[in-house]
């Protein structure tokens, strides 16, 4: 077990960068999860972890060693490809004892550790099929056992739940956080799922473009997202944001509806804004959660509703700005219907319009 | 229900057709080999005779007899073109399989200045037909001392497998997910563990099907081979053929128990890989 530190690690082909100089330091143990759109540059920093990719600046250390020139081999470190990357030629057998077999470790030692990683991943009636007999859980749960098999320091994940069915990715998603919570190895986890990213996640690092944009606990990005980037990428369905400007000490949007400036926030008289709503705060009256300490009330007409069961997603018109809330104790929503709407303003936000920044005080 | 009776009938007589026109194909294909087998064994009598006796009357083995008898009782040195051809063609096709491998892997796996071209290249010389290049190659090799050597030939072979067998290799590594190699090297192999403990597992059918073609191609080849060879110091098997041809006569019957005698290792080899074979021609739909 060991931390992982990355010091103004770069990546470039040439002139092009597509790293920019990222820092970050992983505890031992940790979980961390890189999320992000594609080609924000996450693969590659995890790739460079792994010393798949050269690194082109910055250090980076595993443990206390820097590792920047080591070969993956000299690493200890395991890796689970989107593909599973599982040899097609070896029976299950053989792929989980591949990597102790080349360390030339005794025949009854391999036979131990592989009858063991197959035991926690219930992989034991499947030992001597070849991969191409397997389905897609089955060969990701390969995938993952050889990860584990010799214990290495970190263990990374590519997108590894990417290729299977909705249904399985959920039981997979738990199935790799037990695996974390019972040999607490350190992982680092690429994924562009952020479901994934907050479910897994003990700290969340958001990616774009090869920057960096917020590192946190999921409950510290979804709450206090820094840009409206991080606000829009984590939580589902995306948060509201409404084009304003501050007057009179309000938000006032295009259609001249004013909304109070969220508690801890804060900006000029007459800064171009933009207002931050979840659905999750923004709900009918009479089918809302009781309110928070500050409130606001909007009217909106609904142009279309989804129900889930236990709630109902609407989906209104604000100051020409399609606006999704949820409705709590559903009832049909007719098309049309103009309804109440309450805000808790205590979970809204407010950014800069032009640069995307939260504007705290 | 109607139209089910008639659908059947109908997928029943393509069949039948697909059948008949597989067969017909089959015998245009078979019939030359079929030929050779039965006049190897037929007195010459009977091939010559006209009209054509298409049922033999009588099989002998008098043409091979003759064959492997002295040199005056129309004998001809098989053993020693046999093993000409061996050596020839398994030394050539072993080079041919090393480079193809280096070569193909190179090609699928790396980015290198030139690489388009150079792949064209490599393509283009195969678009020369080889008899154009005969008397170049007689005049360098005769200068170069090697005329009438097993070296001389297999440097000729090599030459011209070495495009083809690039060329596959190349389509076969390309198949193979670099995910396995990377995987290995996580795993603590060294580039050339990878390499050889997956990559090339995973691609053996592949070469295997690059090696057939590379062995047969030199197995067969005559053109090239009736220049550049004078005597039994390194006579393959198809030049060998032309002794049975003289002034004034063709010995047929003999001609045939030689050819023969050269199909058959190449079947026996075909058939001992052709899993691999047709694991390698279907390669793609092997992989999950």
């Amino acid at each position: 077990m060991a931390q992982v530190q990355l010091q103004g690690i770069v990546k470039a082909y040439g002139a092009l960068r597509v790293v920019h100089a990222i820092d970050l330091d992983i505890a031992d143990g940790e979980f961390v999860v890189l999320v992000g759109p594609s080609g924000c540059g996450k693969s590659t920093t995890l790739r460079m972890i792994a010393g798949l990719e050269d690194i082109s600046g910055g250090a980076l250390r595993i443990g206390d060693r820097v590792v920047n020139d080591l070969p993956p081999r000299d690493r200890n470190i395991s890796m689970v490809f989107q593909n599973y990357a599982l040899y097609p030629h070896m029976t299950v057998r053989e792929n989980l004892g591949f990597s102790l077999k080349i360390a030339k470790r005794a025949e009854a030692e391999i036979a131990k550790a592989v009858t063991e990683a197959a035991e926690i991943l219930s992989l034991t009636p499947l030992l001597e099929r070849k991969p191409g007999q397997l389905s897609g859980g089955q060969r990701q749960r390969v995938a993952m056992g050889r990860a584990i098999v010799r214990h290495p320091d970190v263990f990374l994940f590519d997108e590894p739940l990417s290729n299977l069915d909705a249904k399985l990715r959920t039981q997979m998603r738990v199935e790799i956080k037990k695996l974390h919570q019972r040999l607490g190895t350190t992982i680092v986890y690429v994924t562009h799922d952020q479901v994934e990213a907050m479910t897994l996640a003990d700290r969340i690092v958001i990616m774009r473009d090869g920057r960096i944009e917020q590192i946190g606990t999921p409950l510290e990005v979804f709450e206090t997202p820094v840009n409206t980037f991080v606000a829009t990428f984590i939580g589902s369905p995306p948060m509201n944001l409404l084009a304003g400007r501050i007057a009179g000490g309000a938000v006032e949007l295009a259609d001249g509806t004013r909304l109070p400036i969220p508690p801890g926030h804060g900006a000029a008289e007459g800064r171009a804004v933009t207002f931050g709503v979840r659905a999750d705060n923004i709900m009918p009256v009479g089918h809302a959660l009781p309110p928070t300490a500050h409130m606001a009330e909007v009217e909106m007409e609904v142009q279309l509703s989804e129900p889930l069961g236990t709630e109902t997603l609407l989906f209104a018109m604000l100051a020409g700005t399609e606006v999704q809330a949820k409705m709590l104790n559903p009832r049909p929503v007719p098309l049309g219907e103009r309804l109440r709407f309450q805000i808790s303003l205590d979970k809204c936000h407010l950014f800069d319009a032009d640069s995307g920044v939260a504007l705290r005080v | 229900m109607a139209s089910n009776a008639s659908h059947r009938a109908r997928k029943r007589a393509l069949s039948a057709a697909h059948f008949i026109g597989l067969f017909l194909a089959m015998s245009l294909i078979c019939l030359p080999g079929l030929w050779i087998v039965l006049n190897s064994f037929r007195p010459t009598v009977e091939i010559m005779a006209k009209p054509p006796v298409w049922i033999p009357n009588s099989l002998n083995l008098d043409h091979y007899r003759a064959m492997f008898g002295g040199v005056g009782e129309g004998g001809v040195p098989v053993l020693t073109y046999f093993r000409n051809s061996l050596i020839i063609s398994v030394t050539s096709t072993l080079v041919a399989l090393l480079v193809g491998m280096a070569g193909g892997y190179a090609f699928a796996r790396y980015r290198f200045k030139g690489k388009a071209a150079l792949f064209v290249g490599l393509m283009a010389t195969r678009a020369v037909p080889g008899v154009a290049l005969s008397l170049p190659l007689f005049i360098i090799m005769a200068r170069a001392g090697i005329i009438d050597t097993h070296f001389g030939l297999i440097l000729t072979y090599v030459a011209l497998n070495v495009p083809f067998t690039v060329w596959l290799i190349d389509g076969f590594f390309r198949q193979v997910p670099r995910e396995l190699a990377e995987a290995a090297e996580i795993d603590g192999c060294t580039r050339w563990q990878a390499f050889w403990r997956v990559e090339f597992p995973v691609a053996r059918a592949g070469i295997a099907s690059a090696g057939i073609f590379a062995f047969l191609t030199s197995w067969n080849e005559y053109a090239l081979a009736s220049q550049l060879t004078r005597s039994v110091n390194s006579k393959t098997m198809p030049v060998g053929l032309l002794d049975f041809t003289s002034q004034f006569t063709l010995n047929w019957g003999g001609m045939c128990a030689l050819a023969v005698l050269m199909i058959i290792p190449a079947l026996v080899l075909t058939f001992l890989v052709q899993k691999h074979l047709i694991a390698g021609l279907t390669f793609g739909g092997v992989k999950g």
